[in-house]
Formats: structure tokens, sequence, C-alpha cells
């Protein structure tokens, strides 16, 4: 009541307040003051200064329990998958953590940039985890349970020990010990505002020259022959009408001098590139099974292509699967049970039995 | 006549061995002869057309062949024989249900996954078939799309819009009560940071839709986030640094820079093209930060907060920054710098003839409007200067294009902007000079175009 009271008075004063302010506008009737409860349940985010993060904690040991009930599955066990994002851990040493800036990433042959090779702000991994994180289900995480998934990540770096705790009360030390913690600049011209006292001018500087600019031009990269169609039939991805058409490349490419107007005719027109998607292949992105399961590779799951292979005719088998879940067929990592209506998964388990993955 | 299109400086000398001077010499001997033979074979109505632009010298030299030739029978069957169309009842108004869509024949214009790009179709990308888009507005349909973990239809009578921070009265509001303030409708281009990401250190990709295709520019309708930001009395002496947060999953969050909110540009938006955001682009509230980079336009926007300092939020302070090859990532780039590409003709594109062609592309500057585009065919050591097309705005896409008459020898067009504030925009070699290849973000290179003698047209670098 009191609280109700406050805001009240306080919203009054603000219309006061602005209403006597020369540059402000007032627009009366629009919007109200947030209430504590409302501010308390969206004002989730955590500041490199820590402002906003909840008190409660979390050790490596249940972080692993975590990670490997709710993380693993897309990160690897230790948060070294690449199969479905980038790896999270990993190019970082002791060196750095003293140091504060990862060497790997000086090295142009090191393949790729872990997350933990790039972040300098243990707030962001916690921020994050907690924003946004299971993948297929945010915000889904208990307080203590964000802490303890961001100890478990910091442990597989050797940013914390085995047995560490980690709290509100410690986390500023831990920031201290950031591999990457003085690798950010922002000495660059691609801010605006001066907030950040970048430089004053761009990095690079070309001149609009018009006239014999250069002594001689190389062709230095261009795509190889066995790439002509990675993308798909160029000719099915531009307007049959215009001053161009596209290139046919499910042909080899045609010799100079041939007649163009030939190979026109071959041109696919708009009616045969459009293809009638399969109603069971819509179904599988609308439900996300996308998520987790490929036509012709192992994701996360298996690939349609090997459950086609595997179950023929099975439609009912197939259909008791997708709904109930499981685990131990195609390895350890479960499959959730799922919510789509049961036509839909008939359709797509009818669909997999009839092996139209292939 | 065709000749002061070419955008070569020396476009005269290179082609005056190739093309043969009509229409002077078109009369002679051996030209009236070929006539003769011609008239006999009953090809009358290209004759007539020859002897025409003979007499009035205005027209492509006949050594170019003819794109459209008169077929033996006399005339071109689509006229001679009345299509159905013409002939018949065609269909009644609204017969689409209420909503139009375009022509069966425009089936092939679509947005495209680049395969193997991302391993799932939620944190993904789809790009915008720029070799198919006309003008400066990006279709609301195949504007390109970007989500970090999924997209939403989201109920507007349930969204809603928070203010808080460094503010007097932290603030929410409904859909309704932000579409009842005074609004604005300006068009701006939007470009991912890693538009091109995949181009830095080789060719990697076929088409403009690919290499190019994650920006897009739409009329977008809302409210200056300054003008709400005020509403909820917000404390500028203080307050340095916004925080936008989405509605979503993801809940993806970015720092805003200050300067751009109060100068106004900022819109908090709900319209775009004339209807209401598509659900893939942020229904039914969006950030607008016209020149920025396309992450920090955060969809589904349900949060503002006001900050002293930035939020080092997971898209500034793991992705979105670029690494230099001293081993230091620069944070908070955020500005999309000038930068053109050619449309058309474009890579795995095919001409079919030689003659004519108007080349044609886009240019746009994060820093404010494009001053002007030069465009070269014999790959960067002529330029020439191409028209821009109104309007030419602030922060958004403008269409150039240039006269070209393709001699069916190879060339290498390239396009090259300079903005209001005398940036050119850069080469490869200048930019790898600075940043080497693995900064990811920002590439506004200048683009090659290989137009190779058998009119396929491919993406290629040239040092």
């Amino acid at each position: 009541m009191y609280k109700c009271l406050k805001s009240i008075l306080t919203s009054a004063l603000v219309l006061i307040a602005l209403s006597a302010s020369a540059q402000s506008v007032v627009y009366p009737g629009i919007g109200r003051p947030a209430t504590i409860k409302e501010i308390a349940a969206w004002d989730i985010d955590v500041r490199p200064d820590f402002k906003g993060l909840p008190p409660g904690s979390g050790s490596v040991s249940q972080g692993q329990d975590v990670w490997e009930a709710k993380c693993a599955q897309c990160h690897g066990v230790f948060g070294e998958s690449n199969e479905v994002f980038s790896p999270l851990i990993g190019g970082t040493t002791q060196d750095d953590i003293k140091n504060g800036r990862v060497a790997n990433l000086t090295r142009r042959d090191f393949p790729g940039r872990t997350t933990m090779m790039k972040v300098a702000t243990v707030s962001t991994l916690w921020d994050y985890i907690n924003r946004a994180m299971p993948w297929t289900a945010p915000k889904s995480l208990q307080t203590d349970e964000v802490y303890a998934v961001t100890a478990y990540m910091l442990n597989l770096a050797y940013v914390v020990a085995d047995d560490f705790v980690l709290s509100d009360k410690n986390i500023a030390e831990v920031q201290k010990r950031m591999p990457n913690r003085n690798g950010m600049s922002t000495k660059h011209n691609l801010w605006p505002g001066k907030e950040f006292n970048g430089t004053s001018k761009p990095d690079t500087a070309n001149v609009a020259c018009m006239k014999d600019c250069v002594p001689e031009i190389k062709v230095s990269s261009m795509l190889p022959d066995y790439a002509r169609n990675a993308h798909g039939n160029l000719a099915e991805q531009n307007r049959i009408v215009g001053q161009q058409k596209g290139a046919d490349t499910l042909q080899p490419e045609r010799k100079p001098g041939a007649s163009a107007s030939a190979s026109s005719s071959t041109l696919p027109n708009a009616k045969s590139a459009a293809k009638p998607v399969d109603p069971a292949i819509a179904l599988l992105a609308k439900h996300n099974c996308n998520a987790c399961h490929a036509q012709d590779r192992k994701v996360v799951g298996p690939s349609f292509s090997d459950i086609a292979k595997k179950y023929p005719g099975k439609v009912d088998y197939l259909a008791g699967k997708i709904k109930s879940g499981g685990t131990g067929v195609w390895g350890t990592i479960p499959m959730p049970a799922q919510s789509a209506p049961d036509a839909d998964i008939k359709t797509i388990a009818a669909w997999l039995a009839a092996g139209g993955a292939k | 006549m065709h000749m002061e299109g070419l955008p070569v400086e020396a476009s005269d000398r290179t082609l005056s061995g190739r093309i043969q001077k009509a229409p002077e010499n078109f009369l002679d001997q051996e030209g009236i002869r070929t006539v003769i033979a011609e008239s006999k074979s009953g090809r009358r109505n290209f004759i007539r057309q020859a002897f025409a632009a003979a007499a009035t010298g205005a027209a492509v030299p006949i050594a170019m062949a003819q794109s459209n030739p008169v077929p033996s029978e006399g005339g071109d069957p689509n006229i001679l024989n009345l299509p159905e169309h013409a002939k018949g009842l065609g269909q009644g108004v609204a017969a689409e249900g209420g909503y139009g869509k375009p022509s069966q024949y425009e089936v092939n214009v679509q947005r495209r996954q680049s395969p193997g790009l991302t391993q799932t179709t939620q944190a993904s990308v789809s790009f915008a078939p720029l070799q198919s888009l006309f003008g400066i507005v990006t279709p609301s349909g195949l504007h390109f799309e970007r989500h970090h973990q999924g997209w939403w239809d989201i109920d507007p009578s349930k969204h809603r819009f928070m203010i808080n921070g460094l503010v007097k009265t932290p603030t929410v509001l409904t859909m309704d009560e932000i579409m009842r303030l005074p609004s604005v409708s300006r068009f701006h281009f939007i470009e991912c940071g890693a538009n091109t990401a995949v181009e830095w250190g080789n060719v990697a990709v076929p088409t403009v839709q690919y290499t190019h295709g994650m920006v897009s520019c739409s009329e977008f309708t809302g409210v200056p986030l300054i003008t709400l930001l005020e509403l909820a009395g917000v404390d500028l002496k203080k307050g340095k640094f916004v925080l936008a947060e989405g509605g979503d999953g993801s809940s993806m969050t970015r720092t805003i820079p200050m300067s751009l909110i109060t100068s106004g540009e900022v819109l908090v938006a709900y319209g775009q093209n004339g209807e209401m955001l598509r659900p893939e682009n942020g229904y039914p509230l969006r950030l607008v930060v016209p020149g920025i980079q396309g992450v920090s336009w955060v969809k589904y926007l349900r949060r503002v907060e006001v900050g002293d300092m930035p939020f080092a939020a997971k898209d500034e302070a793991v992705h979105y920054m670029d690494l230099m090859p001293n081993g230091l990532h620069r944070q908070y780039t955020n500005i999309q710098e000038c930068k053109s590409v050619v449309t058309t003709p474009s890579g795995g594109q095919l001409l079919l003839d030689k003659g004519f062609y108007n080349i044609t592309g886009l240019a746009w500057s994060g820093r404010g409007k494009v001053k002007k585009v030069d465009v070269s065919v014999d790959g960067g050591r002529n330029w020439k200067q191409a028209r821009l097309e109104t309007p030419v705005l602030s922060k958004s896409l403008t269409r150039f294009n240039i006269d070209w008459v393709w001699d069916g020898k190879p060339g290498i067009i390239q396009s090259r902007a300079t903005d209001d504030t005398g940036f050119v925009q850069p080469t490869y070699q200048q930019l790898r000079a600075v940043r080497d290849t693995r900064s990811i973000y920002h590439n506004n290179a200048i683009q090659s175009w290989l137009v190779q003698e058998n009119g396929e047209v491919k993406n290629v670098q040239v040092s």
C-alpha cells in the first residue's frame, strides 16, 4: 500500500516536473509507472560492474550435473563441441590467465576462436546463460544453477579450481582471472559519439582515383569449378525476365562463342522451379525438429535418413517415439517428449516410415 | 550515342577496333547485298528496323547480335496469336483472399539460406535476393532474416514496452499507447555487421545474394526513442548508454549509442513499408538504429534501460567484435561504413548477348548520405561516375545506374561509393592492410564481378 501510494505520488511529481520543463513534451494519458514487481520480472541484465547480479552461489560439481543434463547436447561435455554452435571452451592457457590476453588470438594459424578465448567480462557469461539458456528452454535455470554452470565453464578453462563455489561475493575476484580481460579496444571510429574516446578518423583512406589507377589487374580469387552448383542451380535464383538470366549451374559452363540463345532455351522456367514442399518437411520446420535433426547428417540426434532406413513401414512405432521421447537407441543424448498435435506427429512418422527422407 | 554511357574513360579507344561503326558503314555495298539477301528470305521486319536504325544513326551496331530476332514465319507468335488473356475474362477482385501475392512467374525471387553456413534454422540467416530487386525498398517478404533463437508471431495486444534505469519514472506502455504518439516515417537500410563476412579471406560464395544479401531497406514508422525516454523523465546527465532488450527467448541485448538517441534518429518502430513489421522482422515492435549494424535493431523490443556504463552484452562481448592482427578485439564497433555493390550484372548471372546493358547497384553509408558512386568495367583501372537515382537519403540504400555496352570481351565490374563525410569505400588490399582477414565483421570492400566471354558472371577478387 505504501509502495503503491509512493509510486502514485512519484508519477504525479514527474508529470508536474515534466510540464514545468521547457524541453519536455507531455503526452497526457500515455504510459503509466512500472511497478516494482514488473521491473523485477524484466530487469534481469547484469553489467560488467555486477549491477543487477542477484545473490546466490553454485559449485563446479553442481554445474557439471546441470551441464550434462541441459547443455552438453549442443555444446559437448567439455564445451568443446562445434556440431551445433561454435566451441565455448579451449584455446586459453595459464599464461593468458596471468596476462589477461589470449595469446592464440594473435596466431593466424590457430583454428577457431572459442567463447572463453574472446570474452573479457565474466558478467557477460552469467547474463547470457541466465537470459537465454538452455537454447530450447531459456530462463528455466534457477539462479544458483546459473552460478553453477558459469563455475563449471570457468573450471573447464582452468580459471577456477575443481572445488570452487562461485557466488555474488567472489565473482569480482574471478573477473581478475578472465583470460582475455585485457583483450578489448575501443580505439576505433565505429562508435557514434565520444563515450569511448575512439579515433577521430576511419582506419582506411581510399581515394577516388578516376583514370589509370592500377597498373596491372590480376584475378586473385574465384570459386573452383567443383563449387559451381554448391549453392543450388543459380538459374532458379534469378528472375525469368530481365537483362540477364541466372547461369544454369547444373550444366558445365558453355564455351565462349557458343550461341547464347541456345542455352537460354534450356533455362528452367518459373513453374519447373517451383517444387511443391512435402507437408511433412514443412512440419519438421514448424515443430523445430530441425533444431536437432538434419536430413542426411547427425546433428544432436540421428539424421532423418538414418531413422527412415532403420524403421521402414513402422508409422505407429515412430509416432509413439516422437510423442514420448526416449534415449539409448541412437546414443545417450535424450530426445525430449514432443507436444505437437497427433495429426502432425503422424504425418511426420508416415513420411519417415515411407523413407521420404532419402 | 551509346558511347557516352561507357563508364570507362578509355572506352572509345578500346572498343573502336571491335565494334563495327554503324550506321555509316552499314549502307556499303556489302551491307546492301546482305539486306537484299535477308529480304529474299522474308525477314522484312528485320530489314526495316535495320534501315530505320541506320537512317536515324541511333542504333546498336550490327555487329551486335539482335537479342529479339524476327522468326522465319514473319512475326512473333506472341504478337500474331492472341493469348488467352486477351480473349477471355480475367479474375475478380480480392481473389487472393484479401492479401495479394507476387506473380507466379516471380517464384525464383526468394530469400535463401547459404548452404552449410549454420547448423540450425533458428540461429541462422536468410539472404535477400539483391540481384532481383529494383529501387531502394526491399519488399517486406524478401527482407533478410537473422535470428539468434528463432522468430515468433507475438500478440500485439499483450506486448508491453518498459523504460527503466536512470529515469524519474520507470514507465510501461502498451502498443496502443505507443501508436497514439506522434510518429515519423523514414527510409533506412539495415545491414548485418557480418554481411560479406565469408569473403574476408577469399571468394566463398557465388552470387550477390550470398555476398551482400544481409542488407535491406524499408520505410520504418515509429516514435523517436528520445520522446519515450523524455516521457519517463530520462536523466541525460548521468545516462550515457542505453540497453535495448528483446522479448523473445534469447532476450537479446545491445548497448545503443546515446548520441543517435538524442539526435532523434533512433526509433521505436512498428511500421514497415506501409504495414506492420513482419514477424520475422520483430512484430510488433523493434528498435531502428540508423547506420548501425542490424544486431542493434533489437526485435520484439520489450525494454530499454538507461545506464551510466556500457553493458557488455553477449552480442558485443563475445560476438560482433572485430579481431585485429595484434590479437585485440575492437569492441562496440557499431557503424556500417560506406559500401556499395553492383547487383546486375553480378555473380551467377548470364548475359545472353553483347550490346547495351544498364549496370545497376546499391550504395549506402552508416554515416550519412551517399555522395557519389563510381563504376569501373576494367577491374578498377578506370572509373566513371554513375547516376544516383532519387531519393538519396541519409543512412538509406541509394540506387545507382550507369550505361554500358558489352563488347563480348572479358571485363571486371566494380562500384566504389563515397559518402558525404568524404569517406571512400576501400579496396580489399586497403582493408586487409589494417585488419587482416580474421575480423569477420564490417567488410565493406569494393566487390568485383568478372564478366567472361561466354556471358557468365563470376564472383572474383582482384589484386
